[in-house]
């Protein structure tokens, strides 16, 4: 009894030790945005509030917690409260198995590239529910393109991840990690290059970024699903995008880039000069670099239109993952070194 | 079985794309329109009947409020209409000015208009780079006429005064340090003809970077190319001018066919597109911005070497120097008689356009010898444009019209007038 309660205790710490540095992480996520774009967009960004404006996400905070949460007449109550926790729900539970370290995780399960994808599939229903449950056009269109998105993402996304699963040879997360010791050259963005970018980019989709935004589309559909949201109910969506990206950015980290590995390992007197570091930081590095894509790209590119990022999942994501998924399949049966053998 | 129906969508007035008020009914197919019904006249301010009702003078900063992008030109095709009636003509300096005022316009609208055409597609950035440059050029205003937007600064008869010999500048305050403020100031030591021409110089870097941000990205590209088609036949009958008829191929400026002001002793060219689609006629109004650019060199040099007067000295319709004013009685009665009564033209009527940066725009008054016109009609573009939206969005998608409304460069202030 006794042993029970205190497994209990340990994996409510771990999950509290995981889910307040995300939510902080996701809080300077969004000032890290409007500072990363004022910088491309030749302006300074939040300043005002706090020392060169670093309180300005609590600020944010504390007025959209502080907002009325107001219900369209006509709405479905249950399902339009419903839905922002249906979005938030997946993108925090996918962080249950993802390694920040070879011990250091909540929890290890098998198969846990599988949960992840099912996971993060999960969440558009958030967003369909939404945008049925608002009861105003606009927000039913975006929700309609939300559903078009994901079957001409998801299935690029899941070929982007068979590949990584051939290659490493496991489901498990760690493992997947650990397939990529060596060196720099032995982490899989080399020999998965393509799905390496098919999965960056099916992650921009997933995410609901720019340049595939459509689901939201500002300037055409004014913020689609979330259009009645108001106050924290929307904050949650919010909530839900920003813990999505880290969770793209590591997780394409983790599998293309070696995770916690050092980049040095197998460079013989770096190595060792680097050697007190701590993987956490490694892996946290390359998560930024992916963040700072998804920012870069949001200040750079239009929009697609719904029919064209069909286009583009259909005719030349799942494509190439398919062609590039047989020349894995023989590289790792012919044991291609230095990644297979 | 249930029925299957189209929908209507109320696209606006409160719209993150209706550029102001546009409020566009739409009846829809899924994302597909069948036909786009736009609803006018919630900026209607009765411009015209205003104007029967105030003295020529005063009616003139009614121009700015029209197409409030573009106010210099907006009050150009005014002021051509009350010369054109009274029959005097500026002098040559004034004329100068005026063009090259009206290029600067020209630029200032087409910089809102890549902004807002960027944002309406999903590039945002492309919009704080173009109201980078705008600001430039709202200095140059402000320099001439003590406001930025609202000028007031053609007058008939001439402009209201000559170019400035300094520019102001920025002091030193809680935001810039001396270190900021200098560079800040750099190319504000001189006139405003110095500083014009530094902005020429610059200029020309700053759309190549607009377009290595859009002209060749496939997004841009998809997004733009053959979206809202229209044939040369078709643009001419339906009225369309501007960068609208020469995006289909028709090489219609009035710059070149009926040269106004000093248009004539001046080098440009007119670019034309092939397609008629959006990305056309978003080709042509970057070009345009580089041909305007070129123009304003031309006149910095002219006015360089030419001073003169810049107002007729025929004071019945132009405002007496204040100094003499001040001691001389007949100018006394003409300062007085100006600013209350006003001028008397004779009876008669006119229509003078412009080749305003959205298209034709042309002022028809009639004169029944009175101190204020009789009757004034506006033709401004973006009507003409606007109401070829139905037929240039039908068959596209919801996220076309967005960048249909954005290459129409509809502004309100001159659609509703």
């Amino acid at each position: 009894m006794l042993d029970a309660l205190l497994t209990l205790l340990i994996v409510l710490l771990k999950i509290v030790a995981l889910l307040v540095p995300l939510m902080v992480a996701v809080a300077y996520l969004t000032f890290a945005e409007r500072k990363i774009i004022g910088f491309i967009q030749v302006r300074r960004g939040p300043l005002h509030v706090g020392p060169r404006g670093w309180l300005q996400p609590i600020a944010d905070a504390v007025k959209l917690i502080f907002k009325e949460i107001v219900i369209p007449a006509g709405a479905n109550r249950f399902l339009f409260l419903l839905a922002p926790l249906l979005a938030m729900g997946p993108s925090i539970a996918a962080w249950a198995v993802v390694p920040l370290g070879e011990n250091l995780y909540v929890t290890d399960i098998d198969a846990s590239l599988l949960y992840v994808l099912a996971l993060t599939s999960l969440s558009v229903y958030g967003i369909i529910i939404a945008g049925w449950s608002s009861n105003s056009k606009y927000a039913f269109l975006g929700a309609l393109r939300s559903a078009a998105q994901v079957v001409s993402y998801e299935i690029a996304m899941g070929f982007a991840l068979v590949g990584v699963l051939l290659a490493a040879g496991s489901l498990n997360l760690r493992e997947i990690v650990l397939a990529q010791q060596g060196s720099l050259l032995h982490w899989f963005w080399i020999p998965l290059l393509p799905l390496f970018v098919v999965y960056f980019i099916a992650g921009l989709a997933e995410t609901n970024r720019a340049p595939f935004d459509l689901a939201e589309g500002e300037s055409e559909i004014v913020a689609g699903f979330h259009v009645e949201y108001s106050g924290m109910s929307f904050g949650v969506f919010f909530l839900a995008e920003y813990a999505n990206m880290i969770l793209i950015s590591m997780l394409t980290s983790l599998m293309f880039l070696g995770g916690w590995l050092s980049p040095f390992q197998g460079i013989p007197l770096l190595e060792s000069l680097f050697g007190w570091v701590p993987g956490i930081v490694w892996l946290l590095l390359k998560t930024s670099f992916f963040l700072l894509l998804f920012l870069w790209v949001r200040a750079t590119f239009p929009r697609y239109r719904y029919d064209q990022l069909m286009r583009l999942g259909w005719k030349i994501l799942i494509p190439i993952t398919i062609a590039w998924l047989l020349v894995v399949g023989a590289a790792v049966a012919g044991g291609l070194g230095p990644w297979f053998d | 079985m249930p029925e299957i129906r189209n929908y209507t969508l109320n696209f606006g007035p409160q719209h993150p794309a209706a550029h102001g008020v546009l409020r566009l009914v739409l009846e829809m197919d899924g994302e597909v329109i069948e036909r786009a019904d736009p609803h006018i006249g919630l900026l209607h301010r009765a411009t015209e009947k205003l104007a029967e009702t105030r003295t020529y003078n005063q009616a003139l900063p009614y121009m700015d409020r029209l197409d409030y992008v573009s106010m210099m030109c907006n009050e150009h095709a005014y002021v051509l209409a009350v010369e054109k009636l009274l029959g005097v003509e500026v002098p040559i300096r004034a004329q100068y000015i005026r063009v090259m005022f009206d290029e600067i316009t020209r630029i200032l609208n087409h910089l809102m208009w890549i902004g807002a055409h960027g944002l309406d597609i999903g590039a945002m950035t492309i919009f704080l780079y173009a109201f980078r440059e705008r600001e430039d050029l709202m200095d140059c205003y402000e320099a001439v006429s003590g406001a930025r937007m609202h000028a007031a600064y053609y007058r008939p008869g001439g402009v209201y005064r000559d170019l400035p010999d300094s520019m102001p500048k920025y002091e030193v305050s809680k935001w810039h340090n001396a270190k900021e403020v200098e560079r800040m100031n750099r190319n504000r030591q001189g006139s405003l003809l110095d500083f014009i021409e530094d902005f020429t110089e610059r200029f020309p870097a700053c759309v190549d970077e607009y377009e290595t941000l859009l002209t060749d990205n496939r997004i841009w590209k998809q997004r733009t190319v053959d979206i809202g088609v229209v044939s040369p036949e078709r643009a001419l009958q339906l009225g369309f001018t501007g960068p609208m008829l020469r995006g289909s191929g028709i090489a219609w400026d009035l710059r070149k066919k009926q040269p106004y002001e000093v248009y004539d002793r001046l080098d440009f060219d007119i670019p034309v597109g092939t397609n008629g689609d959006t990305y056309d006629r978003y080709l042509v109004r970057v070009e345009e911005m580089r041909q305007s650019n070129r123009i304003i060199k031309q006149c910095v040099e002219w006015l360089r070497k030419n001073p003169g007067p810049v107002m007729l000295d025929n004071h019945k319709i132009t405002p007496p120097r204040r100094d003499d004013v001040k001691g001389d009685m007949e100018s006394l009665i003409h300062h007085f008689k100006l600013f209350t009564e006003g001028y008397c033209i004779p009876e008669g009527e006119a229509y003078a356009a412009v080749e305003h940066p959205k298209g034709e725009f042309g002022i028809y008054m009639i004169s029944d010898g009175a101190n204020k016109p009789y009757r004034l009609k506006i033709r401004a573009p973006g009507f003409v444009h606007l109401s070829a939206l139905d037929e240039m969005s039908r068959g596209h998608m919801l996220a076309d019209v967005v960048a249909i409304i954005g290459t129409q460069d509809i502004v309100f202030g001159e659609v509703d007038r």
